[in-house]
């Protein structure tokens, strides 16, 4: 597994940089994001459209998979946090015209506070409870958005003035710098002490608080830390988009797509969830002409990859790979 | 007046809330699993049972029963295809069967709502009363069909009390959610156990998605709502906790009926999910729990 052999936590910083210089998994992940980089000059920009939106995704589903890959929560309402910081923003922005980054500064904000206020209690319960009361956040900020219709535009939708682009070239680079920085970043955490300790008290959280481990303090800041990526990728979707409603940015089934493409692409890898997202929104635009049958397949394949390869598509690469 | 339509509209859904988390919450105690697959198992049995009574003609009596058939082949299709799996892959840690279990439900959920929206559209269907005409109680108007509802959810829970509390195979279950080591050194064996009460769940969950068609009507889109609903109130009781979820199911009926009627129809859900949240915060085992 990944995470087990990045485990030597604030040890010798030059033997671990040549280290990490030296690991293919590095340059495979920079030629990686050249092509992606590259990707304008030889894709439709319809692709390039279904893309940017996939790259959002993949911030989701990470933010997503550090909480249940790692800290073994199942968070049933990563909408919740997503719907914060879009609405957050979009609200900002229309009522007081504030510039973009502010919104986005202001929409991240919002779903931190609200994530930690939901998380400081929720977390003191255990496996389901926990799952239900995310659950039920989700269904109190949709009814909340529906009931203050006046300032959220209710179940419609409402437009921000401002939107980050009107060029999809443009747009499709912003989605990816934020996707390859988002990815950095919580990719280094999972990999340092913090990724660790989260994963014990994933697994045993008896066993890690016997070792000293503040289980509680940990698992706070990865929802923390989750709400801030969900948040911003919210707020930014938002400004990509042009609107902020309940279909997009907070309904169950969106919830419902971001663990699906977390669990496709493989708990506990953080970078699987990216490459589970890609595909659920191509898989989607290809399966398109089969109407409702999409999402069926959809579930579908994502259940068999539950049933047979519990790891998921990166998990099970890498297994295999060490076998080698 | 409507003190007293309250009472009795509160008191029929309340019932038809208790009788689906009945076998959701028997389903967690005996078993350990949280079935998000739920409210899909509902749906499928009230629009199988709503299209053999009113598309075919056979009534809604005989549409009741294929229904009910319909509601207990699902569950068994969700334990052998998508549960028992899980819970015997060998590449899945012991302690995070839990949560794949409540991962691959939903998935489930999802295919068989998405199933019955191809099948037969989202348009919400209601089945034919089964027993036509109103009487008046009291100077309240009450439908037949509400009373006969009531009465039939009433019977289900109580032949449920019978079999489990005065037959071998009931004290059979009981002991599993207790202690299933144990109950297998006697000389049990679990996994008829779990076909048992898969059973029961499966005609408790067609027969509340049924009774609910011709209640209230229903359509594919309801499943994860109904699922929510289920989950919340057996929470609210104590996950595991039969009579829990039966109290329950009647603070979360008639708090929704209060609120529609006092405040407003579009708030009807708000105040018990709040009572949720505070609950599972203040006193996480639930209302009768006993974890």
């Amino acid at each position: 597994m990944f995470a087990r052999r990045g485990c030597s936590a604030g040890g010798d910083w030059g033997l671990e940089v040549t280290r990490i210089l030296r690991s293919r998994g590095l340059w495979v992940a920079v030629i990686l994001l050249l092509i992606a980089a590259s990707a304008p000059w030889w894709l439709s920009a319809y692709i390039l459209g279904v893309l940017t939106t996939a790259y959002y995704f993949g911030v989701f589903a990470m933010a997503w998979d550090l909480l249940f890959g790692f800290a073994g929560e199942v968070n049933f309402g990563p909408t919740f946090l997503i719907g914060l910081g879009a609405y957050g923003a979009a609200i900002l922005n229309s009522q007081t015209g504030a510039p973009i980054p502010l919104c986005l500064a202001f929409g991240t904000a919002v779903a931190l506070v609200g994530g930690l206020l939901l998380a400081v209690p929720a977390l003191r319960l255990r496996g389901p409870y926990f799952g239900l009361v995310t659950l039920v956040a989700v269904l109190l900020l949709q009814n909340a958005v529906v009931i203050f219709a006046g300032v959220t535009g209710g179940e419609i939708g409402m437009t921000v003035p401002d939107v980050l682009s009107i060029d999809s070239d443009v747009n499709y680079w912003y989605a990816l710098g934020f996707l390859a920085i988002s990815a950095i970043l919580l990719f280094g955490l999972a990999r340092s002490s913090v990724g660790l300790i989260l994963q014990a008290s994933g697994q045993d959280a008896i066993e890690a608080a016997a070792l000293g481990f503040n289980v509680t303090k940990h698992k706070l800041a990865a929802f923390g830390i989750s709400a801030v990526f969900s948040g911003l990728a919210g707020a930014m979707l938002v400004f990509y988009l042009g609107t902020a409603s309940v279909d997009t940015v907070v309904d169950l089934s969106i919830a419902v797509q971001i663990i699906i493409a977390a669990v496709l692409g493989g708990r506990r890898t953080i970078l699987g969830a990216v490459l589970g997202s890609i595909c659920l929104l191509l898989a989607t635009e290809v399966l398109r002409p089969l109407g409702q049958l999409n999402s069926f397949i959809v579930s579908a394949v994502a259940l068999a990859v539950i049933l047979f390869f519990p790891e998921g598509l990166l998990g099970y690469a890498l297994h295999r790979g060490e076998h080698d | 007046m409507r003190a007293l339509q309250i009472l009795i509209d509160g008191f029929a859904i309340s019932a038809l809330y208790g009788l689906g988390a009945t076998g959701f919450t028997l389903l967690f105690g005996v078993s350990g699993v949280l079935n998000l697959s739920h409210g899909g198992i509902m749906v499928t049995a009230a629009l199988i049972g709503w299209f053999a009574g009113a598309g075919h003609g056979l009534g809604p009596y005989a549409g009741t029963v294929i229904g009910v058939l319909a509601g207990l082949l699902i569950a068994y299709a969700t334990y052998f295809a998508v549960v028992r799996p899980i819970q015997r892959s060998p590449a899945i840690a012991h302690e995070e069967k839990e949560i794949f279990i409540l991962t691959g439900t939903l998935l489930w959920g999802i295919m068989i709502q998405v199933g019955m929206v191809w099948l037969f559209t989202d348009n919400p269907v209601t089945m034919r009363a089964l027993l036509p005409g109103v009487v008046t109680v009291l100077g309240v108007r009450v439908t037949n069909n509400e009373i006969m509802i009531a009465v039939i959810s009433w019977v289900a829970i109580g032949l449920l009390w019978v079999l489990v509390n005065r037959t071998r195979a009931g004290k059979a279950l009981l002991a599993a959610a207790i202690n299933p080591r144990g109950l297998t050194l006697l000389g049990f064996e679990l996994s008829n156990i779990y076909l048992l009460v898969w059973t029961i769940y499966g005609i408790l969950a067609g027969l509340a998605g049924v009774l609910l068609a011709s209640f209230l009507g229903v359509s594919p889109l309801n499943a994860g709502q109904l699922t929510a609903s289920a989950f919340s109130v057996v929470v609210l009781g104590g996950l595991g906790s039969v009579a829990g979820s039966l109290v329950a199911a009647y603070v979360v009926g008639y708090l929704e009926t209060i609120t529609a009627y006092l405040i407003a129809p579009t708030l009807r859900p708000i105040p018990a999910l709040l009572l949720l949240v505070l609950v599972v915060y203040v006193r996480p085992q639930g209302l009768l729990g006993r974890r």
